[in-house]
């Protein structure tokens, strides 16, 4: 069963730039555990390629990637 | 015989480094003391750092002089080729809360293996002692010890 957004840790890297968001993304993920599930919002349009190729070559799993108003939210699942 | 792989291997062994992917890393000559030229340093320091890549920064002449304590929060200098641009892009990044390009780089150390080298010549020649360097700086060695550590694989860039 997938977790509910209110489970997830949010990381919250809007405003932020190219490699900001793919780096707090991958400060989350070394605190997470196997099989947690992950948000990380960012305003950045180069996080649109680089954090789903960056989830890809690391090994985890892209779940989602929800487009809001002037922002991205990109949820991921620690798989190892 | 050797392969340079296998010699790279055991140059690696000797000094008690974890070897995994001799490819696996970034090194780069950090000769430019300029705001402008730093931030590319950062960025793909952490870059590389995010694709699991080891980073070595070699810093000399004014890229040294950027690592002087106190240098890094001070430092606003810009090349001057590009004034027509260099002031406006400096605004706009202070506009848009862009992290300084030394905030970057500890976040990155934070984050994975980098190692940043004081160039022994430089070092030497203005005369200065290891509390003279900001604290990121790991330690002070030479040119053939940074080409050795830089051809043991991966990209090497001059900046």
């Amino acid at each position: 069963m997938a977790a509910s957004a209110s489970e997830r840790m949010i990381l919250d890297a809007r405003g932020s730039f190219c490699p900001g968001p793919l780096m707090e993304l991958i400060r989350g993920i070394k605190q997470a555990k196997v099989g947690e599930e992950l948000e990380v919002w960012s305003s950045d349009q180069g996080s649109k390629k680089d954090i789903p190729f960056w989830i890809q070559k690391a090994g985890h799993q892209l779940l989602s990637v929800v487009e809001e108003q002037g922002y991205t939210r990109f949820i991921v699942k620690k798989l190892k | 015989m050797f392969s340079p792989f296998d010699i790279a291997f055991i140059h690696g062994r000797a000094k008690g480094q974890t070897v995994t992917n001799m490819a696996d890393r970034l090194s780069l000559v950090v000769f430019s003391g300029t705001v402008d030229k730093l931030y590319p340093v950062a960025i793909m320091a952490s870059g590389a750092v995010a694709l699991g890549k080891e980073v070595e920064i070699f810093v000399t002449f004014y890229g040294l002089e950027a690592f002087v304590k106190g240098q890094p929060q001070k430092n606003m200098k810009m090349d001057v080729n590009y004034p027509e641009i260099g002031p406006m892009m400096m605004k706009v990044m202070m506009e848009k809360k862009m992290p300084s390009w030394y905030d970057m780089l500890v976040q990155a150390k934070e984050l994975g293996t980098i190692k940043i080298h004081a160039c022994a010549t430089t070092y030497d020649l203005m005369g200065m002692k290891k509390t003279d360097l900001d604290p990121i700086v790991d330690d002070v060695i030479g040119v053939t010890e940074f080409l050795t550590r830089a051809s043991e694989g991966g990209i090497t860039l001059f900046i």
